[in-house]
């Protein structure tokens, strides 16, 4: 964080950490009988610290890519950058929101934020102040001791969020993590995640079908479509930076999500 | 006007619990009924008495034997054996097993072979054994060796690839490489199902011990049983079979427990 205010002092607003870039991406499924296009010519910057959300409808490849800049697929051609740096394989620089709840079921809530730190070495007093203080983010103090299968669905991608947090990784990567919860936990999750991304400043490339969360969460919203899986368009969300729950009943929302969803019909 | 009749659900419902206390009575039940089909045969005399003894009568040699040094020397020898051969298979097997579960390479090194071995009868190794160890100790634990030591690495490699892929891609987003993967999600992940194969294998470890013992032995419960059958004293056929069953009971609830206490987050 400190790093990132005094980055901005310098007057290179690129130098903020965490920027990604993807260039000319390509990706395809071959079988001696078929060829499945993924993945065509996927061009996009996500500045350090933006929300960017992906939306698309199902099988328009929006996972694939999130998995590629994840390093846990290889693209066909093309590249990705972080920082200027290409990316080769998984990294704890770039934490990771699953769609489906990965939490170890073997370790405790604590240990489970902990387990990035813990790989690293780093001294059990310092992994404890980590962990304490995203359990209070993610208000789950009262059960650290708890194993997931005692958590609902909600906790459990709470925990899920801070587990990649304490790595303090320089992106977030989140594939649909709310999509298998209840109308009302979504949307008190989608505050929580705004309130975190407030307080760590990282930067969260977001993958969602879901349009409501798409502007809520987002400063930039990227469309994209299947068949081949490619960028149809790009939208900046003009909303206040503070997203009450009131925002929703904006009319710039409202207009965006008329628009949002006419593009998402073709 | 009657209030509508409300059907009460069916008693047998498909996977439905039950209850403690119903299951344990259906579970005394079975026995109460085994026990009663044979004293029917036995009692009536439809079966003569040198091949079906009288419960009471077994129950009282049962009695007898368990108060003799000797036969405790038997159960002991027998459960070395057992052990030993268990253990060693375990010690090389699950290694074994789990590498071949975890990389391809390892499948293909491991896998074919085992397949085609383990349909040959441990059994038919007897004479081989003979010749390669001779009739000492170490016979008799190469046989149960033999008999545990292919299924149980195929099947705790099988274990190993039920591994949810989800939980591997989450350590490697949190910073972890492919050994500590291995080291810190595969190893703790497949420890329940593995606890089961054990318990399975070591089933068969007992089914080998009786094999191993009624060949050139001069102690071990087999050989109490092989004794018996040479002076037709079917009393202690079958008293030497119910204490092999209950051994095996016991250690099987042994794991049971174990399961329970080692992993109460599965």
């Amino acid at each position: 964080m400190d790093q990132a205010a005094r980055n901005r002092g310098t007057a290179q607003p690129e130098a903020v950490p965490g920027e990604i870039t993807i260039l000319g991406l390509h990706k395809a499924y071959e079988s001696r009988k078929s060829r499945f296009e993924a993945l065509r010519d996927i061009r996009l910057t996500v500045g350090g610290n933006e929300f960017l959300t992906i939306l698309g409808p199902s099988g328009c490849g929006k996972s694939t890519l999130l998995r590629i800049v994840a390093g846990l697929e290889d693209a066909s051609s093309g590249t990705v950058l972080l920082d200027g740096e290409e990316v080769i394989g998984p990294g704890a620089d770039r934490g990771m929101v699953f769609q489906g709840y990965t939490l170890f079921p073997w370790l405790t809530v604590r240990e489970n934020i902990e387990y990035g730190l813990k790989l690293r070495g780093v001294p059990i007093l310092d992994r404890r102040g980590v962990s304490s203080y995203l359990l209070r983010v993610i208000k789950l103090e009262a059960f650290d001791k708890a194993y997931p299968k005692q958590l609902s669905g909600g906790m459990k991608q709470r925990v899920a969020i801070a587990r990649a947090l304490a790595n303090r990784p320089k992106v977030l990567l989140m594939d649909e993590p709310f999509g298998a919860l209840d109308a009302q936990t979504k949307l008190e999750m989608q505050e929580m995640l705004l309130d975190v991304w407030e307080k760590e400043k990282t930067t969260v490339l977001f993958i969602t079908h879901d349009i409501d969360e798409a502007i809520f969460l987002s400063q930039r919203i990227v469309v994209m479509g299947a068949g081949p899986g490619r960028i149809l368009k790009e939208f900046q969300v003009r909303l206040p930076a503070e997203r009450t729950p009131e925002v929703r009943e904006r009319p710039e929302f409202l207009a965006l999500k008329r628009e949002l969803a006419q593009l998402l019909k073709h | 006007m009657h209030p509508p009749k409300r059907r009460k659900p069916p008693r047998f419902q498909i996977y439905k619990d039950i209850g403690n206390k119903p299951y344990a009575i259906t579970a005394g039940l079975s026995f109460v009924f085994l026990l009663a089909v044979w004293s029917l045969l036995s009692y009536t005399e439809a079966v003569n008495p040198v091949f079906l003894p009288q419960p009471q009568r077994v129950l009282m040699e049962l009695i007898r034997q368990l108060g003799s040094a000797e036969y405790w020397n038997h159960i002991g020898i027998s459960v070395f054996r057992v052990s030993a051969g268990f253990a060693l298979a375990c010690l090389i097997g699950i290694p074994i097993g789990i590498l071949a579960g975890t990389f391809k390479f390892g499948e293909a090194l491991v896998e074919p072979p085992m397949e085609f071995i383990r349909y040959m009868p441990a059994v038919a190794f007897i004479p081989l054994i003979m010749v390669w160890a001779g009739i000492g100790e170490w016979a008799k634990i190469l046989l149960i060796f033999i008999g545990c030591f292919f299924q149980l690495v195929l099947m705790v490699a099988d274990n190993t690839r039920r591994v949810s892929q989800d939980l591997l891609h989450a350590s490697f987003t949190l910073g972890a490489g492919r050994w500590k993967a291995i080291e810190t999600v595969i190893i703790p992940a497949i420890q329940p199902q593995l606890m089961n194969t054990m318990r399975l294998i070591l089933g068969w470890a007992w089914t080998y011990l009786v094999v191993a013992e009624l060949v050139a032995v001069s102690s071990g419960l087999g050989f109490a049983i092989m004794k018996a059958q040479r002076f037709l004293n079917t009393e202690q056929i079958f008293v030497g079979i119910i204490v092999i069953g209950l051994l095996g009971l016991i250690s099987d609830r042994i794991f049971a427990f174990l399961n329970r206490r080692l992993f109460p987050w599965a």
